[in-house]
């Protein structure tokens, strides 16, 4: 008997994006508002039509720009009826939020939710040396941080460094290979006017970037920003009377078949990216081939080459020879990836710029970026350690 | 690195592990039916599904399987760079432990490099960090 793939009953009908600065005046459950409302105009809803809220990672988390917003904070100042609603960080990284919405429409709980993430990275880093912190050395840390901060993990990038230098050892890319993931993001970023860095940037002046923590200069690390995106997930048949065409979600890929331990999890090149996308392809008879445009996470570029494996778009640890001279990967290349920017470049909307991204291109929204040739298929990820998933969106 | 070290909250699962330094034993839990050893520490064993799982002393040597030169000052204080690894018990190879590799000059520092255990006192925690295993 073959899989139920029910997330193909659950459509995308709207997207909404606040502003995107590095450094705003605005509180973060306004921009969040101004997401939600323009993703529920966009989806030729109303407010009233909502009934279902869903974010990532929920309260709690480690530091204020992290997660300024809760859902239940978002579902009170919008007054939201809802059958169904979910705030956690314990998911398939940050498109857990989606998948999660997906089941509740997919179950019946809700027709219509609204799924958001808010960033407020840049303005917390403003007001505190500590706000994007996973420890401070005046505080005894909690785990799962208290594996780490001993050693001065003190941020995600030295924590993040040990599999990258696993990666490279295993693949043996070069600099100037795997530059080509930030250099095709600010390539791209030029072309929108919402990134948060549009100015040129050229080899010379990612070799020369400082180091962060080995093997990660500065441009190979995302940039805080604040923002907030919102995407409106529907019941599909419902979905067939709204304005936009149909974005399907084609397959998600939630799986985690690694250990649930940032140290211990199997396969430090890869982290935790194959399975996910191994759930992806076997939820759908398309093929890496059939894809269009990929959005692939960039908190730091080494998550995009370790995603263009294990989608399936070379070989494993063929993806820097793969992204060499950065032709292949170009809004007209046989697989561009990161059309806005990216994290590193557009700014770190942290999993939910690419989907916004995804739908953009597919409904054919992308101006300057504007793949060519109609683009039909996206996929977009989202990676860190054990936080993998993925999804695969097919406009009809 | 003259800031100090942040230092763990001292839990029932970690405990030892974060302790056993104060007598020169690096304590990882272990299977006392199988043999298999589990970090972090709980009892069950995820290979025999024995609940008899009880800390034990390990030889201390282990392998780098990764590591990083971090040269950002996350903090005022903090004297970069310094070299943050993961390494693989000898023991059993997926039991990996995050750690500085110290008493090591930056640029010897490399991937599989044997090292082994020392303990760094502060306060009451006794933080393992790991050198070369011919250390000068």
């Amino acid at each position: 008997m073959s899989t139920p793939t029910l997330e193909k009953n659950v459509a995308i009908s709207g997207i909404g994006q606040s502003e995107v600065t590095r450094g705003t005046a605005r509180w973060p459950i306004d921009l969040t508002i101004d997401a939600c409302l323009e993703a529920i105009a966009d989806a030729g809803l109303t407010r009233a039509d909502i009934d279902g809220v869903a974010t990532w990672p929920g309260p709690g988390a480690e530091s204020a720009g992290f997660s300024p917003v809760s859902a239940a904070q978002l579902q009170d100042a919008m007054r939201l009826r809802v059958g169904w609603y979910n705030g956690t960080g314990e998911t398939s990284g940050q498109l857990g939020a989606m998948f999660n919405a997906v089941g509740a429409i997919a179950s019946g709980m809700a027709n219509h939710v609204v799924v958001f993430r808010t960033v407020y990275e840049a303005q917390a880093r403003a007001n505190s040396t500590f706000a994007n912190a996973m420890a401070r050395s005046d505080q005894r840390v909690e785990l799962p941080h208290a594996w780490y901060a001993p050693y001065w993990s003190l941020a995600a990038a030295t924590q993040q460094a040990l599999y990258f230098a696993r990666y490279l050892h295993e693949s043996k890319g070069t600099q100037e290979q795997v530059a080509q993931i930030a250099l095709n993001g600010r390539r791209n970023a030029a072309l929108n006017p919402k990134a948060v860095f549009q100015t040129p940037m050229t080899m010379d002046d990612y070799l020369n970037s400082r180091w962060i923590s080995t093997p990660l200069h500065l441009f190979d690390c995302d940039v805080p920003c604040d923002g907030s995106t919102a995407i409106v997930l529907s019941r599909r048949d419902l979905a067939v009377d709204l304005p936009n065409p149909i974005i399907r979600v084609e397959a998600v890929g939630s799986a985690l078949k690694d250990r649930n331990n940032w140290a211990q999890i199997e396969n430090l090149a890869t982290q935790s990216t194959p399975s996910p996308a191994a759930m992806l392809w076997n939820r759908t008879d398309l093929k890496p081939s059939d894809v269009d445009v990929a959005e692939l996470y960039d908190g730091f570029s080494f998550h995009s080459l370790a995603w263009l494996e294990s989608f399936g778009f070379c070989e494993r640890f063929e993806a820097p020879a793969f992204v060499e001279g950065g032709d292949r990967i170009a809004l007209d290349g046989e697989i561009p990836i990161n059309t806005s920017g990216g994290q590193l470049s557009a700014g770190r909307l942290h999993g939910y710029g690419q989907v916004h991204e995804a739908c953009l291109q597919l409904w054919g929204r992308g101006g300057a970026r504007q793949v060519p040739n109609d683009p039909r298929v996206a996929v977009t990820s989202t990676a860190g350690g054990p936080l993998a998933g993925c999804i695969m969106l097919v406009r009809e | 690195m003259s800031s100090r070290r942040p230092l763990p909250v001292l839990t029932t699962n970690t405990r030892e592990f974060w302790t056993g330094g104060a007598h020169g034993d690096l304590l990882i839990y272990r299977c006392q039916a199988c043999g298999h050893y589990i970090h972090p520490a709980t009892h069950f064993c995820p290979s025999c599904e024995s609940r008899d799982v009880a800390p034990e002393a390990v030889s201390g040597r282990a392998t780098i399987a990764s590591f990083t030169v971090n040269h950002q000052q996350w903090e005022p204080e903090l004297e970069v760079p310094y070299v943050m690894a993961l390494v693989e018990l000898e023991e059993q190879a997926d039991v990996r432990l995050v750690t500085n590799i110290v008493n090591c000059r930056i640029e010897d520092v490399y991937i599989d490099m044997p090292v082994s255990v020392l303990f760094e006192q502060n306060d009451d925690v006794w933080v393992p960090l790991f050198q070369p295993r011919q250390a000068p």
